[in-house]
């Protein structure tokens, strides 16, 4: 078992646990993912890192309630268990094994999007950590949804928050805020983007307009999460690519982002009726669509 | 009693088992074995036991089962098998124990597969459980996989009185027994999980959820944690796709994640949260043990399922009884033709595919007869969902990670067959990630000549 040592609630839907899992946290980097699964009955669900403690053998996770799966994940109270938690999976961020002078000469911006923000946030980390500036643009669609503004704002260089609905920060989204920041004549030569594929697609669209070479992190489905099962196989650059051991970063201007969000909504039904029985417990079968309960 | 022919075994009825995930075969009781047992001629060069890869001395527990001492006859075959419960459900003994059955030379041979199902099972109802090392030596030794091949490694080594640790990636272990092979073939709590525990009985250790390559190297295992050998047996990995349009469409699926998907995540329950979609129409494209497993899963989850293989019925790779038992249950083999494209809906649905039809020309390499395609015979048929079982390719993540071991231009890790010894000192391998997908009791025959190579290695 592997117990939560914190948990947090960062914003409506988001949460943020500590978990130990010591041969996790004593060989993973940043860019690297989990797979968590909370009892026997559990999916086994894949989430990006977003902070370790080699010393105290924890990793920290960030989650958003999506499916029944995630919604009895954050019932979870400080003290209980996951059943289940292996990692650390795929490649660590090609960032880090960069030669250190040659990155230090690199302007890097991030952008990071709603609960994206958690695995942007190691990486940063280890930059700063590393003596290396980045900027950081990150945003949600409402105030009340941003996460991790404070923790960012240690470590990021320039720090710039955005909010769909203009409620804090920038008014608009990650991608007028970078155009917003070429147009007053920043210069960006390596771009990082994590957070939903229709961000990361919007992204890629403005960067190779731009002409920055850009990595996204994909979350398609996964199932074993070693490279077994090929349900997250996507396109890069015309060939199949796994995104459990070949990523989960990838050269962003090489995704095929649409196949990739059509195979994303692929359990779409499923998942709902798993939620409704879920919500429902044994009171309604069926699900008729027209109660609600929150 | 006529002696030229096997006491038949009881079966689920196709018609009900079709529609249930509950065993197929419901095996021998004491008065069917024992009278099974009475055909084995006991013969002094028993060719039997040559044809078992694990070496099983089949005419001394026969001879027990006959006289009513199946607990004698546990003890027998547990000297030199781990899994005997999941070997007697899953082995091909037409082509190994039972294939050299003097027996079958006039008539049916012994039903042997069946004779060791039965005195696994009964030794489980019984709680016999196989017997413990009396004294441990002290060497610590680490195994990958908790499949057939890393659990009988496991075993033998404790037996030997190693101390074992297995290391799984999953979070169950079993590996492909798990994983793999259904409930319906292989019930999971009540057969695998008990040979599970025996192998713990042994005093072998499981750690569950270590991805070795990623939690922890081969290289750290050795240098910081103390273990003096190392025994890979992590299996094939990787599963191959056709490499034809329309195969990202949505309702494609490798066999291992449908399958995946229904065994260790349980999706066939409703009380599991993993989702699985067997659709109404399934095409299921290969002709191996796996694309059964395949086929009669997607079968049971209440689809039309249709086996689409390039080559002809004689040349099915499958066990002739799971091709049998497909057959009985409704599954549609279309044989010779092989899908040229998937097709797919303005969703992103697969919605049929397009098939090709195929004449077998001349041997290949392998001594089979080549498929060729007939020009001109291509046409769709209809389908909501396609399973691509192609078999796999071995997973990079240990010989990438591992200093110093050689693999093949495969990418499969290169190991001795007598000790299972690879290119680097101290680490040994067996099983799929050195043969490439093979079958249950030859990863077991792999995982013991392994062992017997580490005790070598370990006493020098």
């Amino acid at each position: 078992m592997y117990p939560i040592v914190r948990r947090e609630k960062l914003a409506d839907k988001i949460y943020l646990m500590d978990v130990k899992a010591p041969r996790v946290a004593q060989y993973c980097e940043p860019g690297q993912f989990v797979i968590v699964k909370i009892d026997e009955e559990g999916e086994r669900i894949p989430l990006t890192i977003c902070d370790y403690d080699r010393e105290a053998g924890t990793i920290t996770i960030v989650f958003q309630t999506v499916g029944a799966s995630t919604e009895r994940m954050a019932w979870l109270k400080e003290g209980d268990a996951f059943q289940d938690f292996v990692g650390p999976l795929g490649c660590a961020s090609d960032l880090i094994s960069e030669d250190l002078e040659e990155l230090k000469k690199k302007k890097i911006v991030f952008i990071a999007g709603g609960v994206g923000t958690a695995p942007v946030y190691p990486q940063v980390k280890w930059l700063h950590e590393h003596g290396v500036d980045c900027d950081v643009i990150m945003g949600s669609k409402t105030k009340d949804l941003l996460i991790l503004v404070d923790e960012m704002e240690k470590v990021a260089t320039n720090l710039y928050v955005t909010t769909d609905d203009g409620s804090y920060g920038f008014h608009g989204m990650g991608t007028n805020q970078l155009q917003a920041l070429w147009d007053e004549g920043k210069r960006y030569d390596h771009c990082v983007a994590i957070g939903p594929m229709i961000m990361m697609k919007f992204v890629c669209k403005l960067t190779k307009e731009l002409g920055v070479p850009t990595v996204v992190s994909m979350n398609p489905i996964m199932v074993d999460g070693t490279g077994m099962c090929g349900a997250c196989r996507l396109m890069v650059g015309g060939e199949v690519k796994f995104a459990c051991v070949d990523g989960p970063e990838f050269d962003g201007h090489l995704v095929d982002f649409d196949q990739a969000m059509q195979r994303q909504a692929q359990y779409r039904t499923e998942e709902g009726r798993a939620m409704l029985r879920l919500k429902e417990g044994n009171t309604h079968h069926g699900g008729c669509g027209n109660c609600k309960e929150e | 009693m006529d002696v030229l022919k096997k006491v038949p075994v009881r079966e689920q009825e196709p018609q009900v088992r079709a529609a249930n995930f509950d065993e197929v075969c419901l095996g021998y009781n004491e008065e069917e074995a024992m009278a099974e047992a009475g055909r084995c001629l006991n013969c002094k060069n028993a060719q039997c036991v040559k044809g078992c890869p694990v070496s099983i001395d089949i005419p001394a527990f026969i001879a027990q089962v006959k006289e009513g001492n199946f607990e004698e006859a546990y003890h027998i075959i547990s000297k030199s098998s781990a899994l005997p419960a999941v070997c007697g459900r899953v082995c091909p003994q037409e082509s190994q124990c039972e294939g050299k059955c003097i027996r079958g030379i006039k008539g049916e041979p012994v039903s042997i597969g069946k004779l060791e199902r039965f005195v696994a099972d009964w030794a489980r109802e019984h709680g016999i459980k196989p017997k413990k090392a009396e004294q441990q030596n002290g060497h610590k030794v680490a195994v990958i996989g908790s499949g057939p091949a890393g659990l009988t490694c496991a075993g033998d080594l404790a037996k030997l009185g190693y101390d074992v640790t297995i290391f799984e990636a999953l979070h169950e272990a079993g590996g492909v027994l798990i994983y793999g092979i259904p409930e319906f073939r292989l019930p999971k709590q009540k057969v695998v999980a008990a040979e599970v525990e025996n192998v713990k009985a042994l005093g072998v250790k499981i750690e569950t959820n270590v991805v070795i390559g990623k939690s922890v190297t081969i290289d750290e295992l050795m240098e910081n944690e103390g273990f003096e050998a190392v025994f890979i047996g992590s299996g094939a990995g990787l599963p191959r796709f056709m490499g034809i349009p329309g195969e990202q469409a949505m309702g494609v699926f490798s066999a291992n994640e449908f399958l995946t998907r229904n065994n260790l995540m349980k999706a066939f329950l409703e009380e599991y949260d993993t989702p699985i979609k067997a659709g109404k129409k399934v095409i299921v494209v290969g002709g191996g043990n796996v694309a059964m497993d395949a086929a009669r899963t997607a079968k049971r989850l209440g689809a039309e399922v249709h086996i689409v293989y390039r080559r002809g019925e004689e040349e099915l790779p499958a066990r002739v009884e799971e091709v049998h038992h497909a057959k009985e249950e409704g599954i549609i083999f279309d044989l010779l033709q092989n899908p040229t494209e998937i097709l797919v809906d303005e969703n992103g649905w697969v919605k049929g595919a397009k098939v090709i039809k195929m004449e077998l020309g001349e041997p290949d390499a392998s001594g089979r007869r080549s498929p060729v395609e007939i020009p001109g015979s291509e046409y769709e048929i209809e389908a909501d969902t396609v399973i691509m079982s192609l078999g796999t390719s071995p997973n990079p993540l240990i010989s990438s990670t591992t200093k110093g071991l050689e693999t093949n231009r495969r990418k499969c890790i290169v190991a001795a067959e007598e000790n299972g010894a690879t290119s680097k000192p101290g680490v040994f391998a067996g099983g799929d990630a050195v043969t490439g997908a093979a079958t249950v009791i030859l990863a077991m025959g792999a995982g013991k000549a392994a062992a017997k190579g580490i005790d070598e290695y370990l006493s020098k």
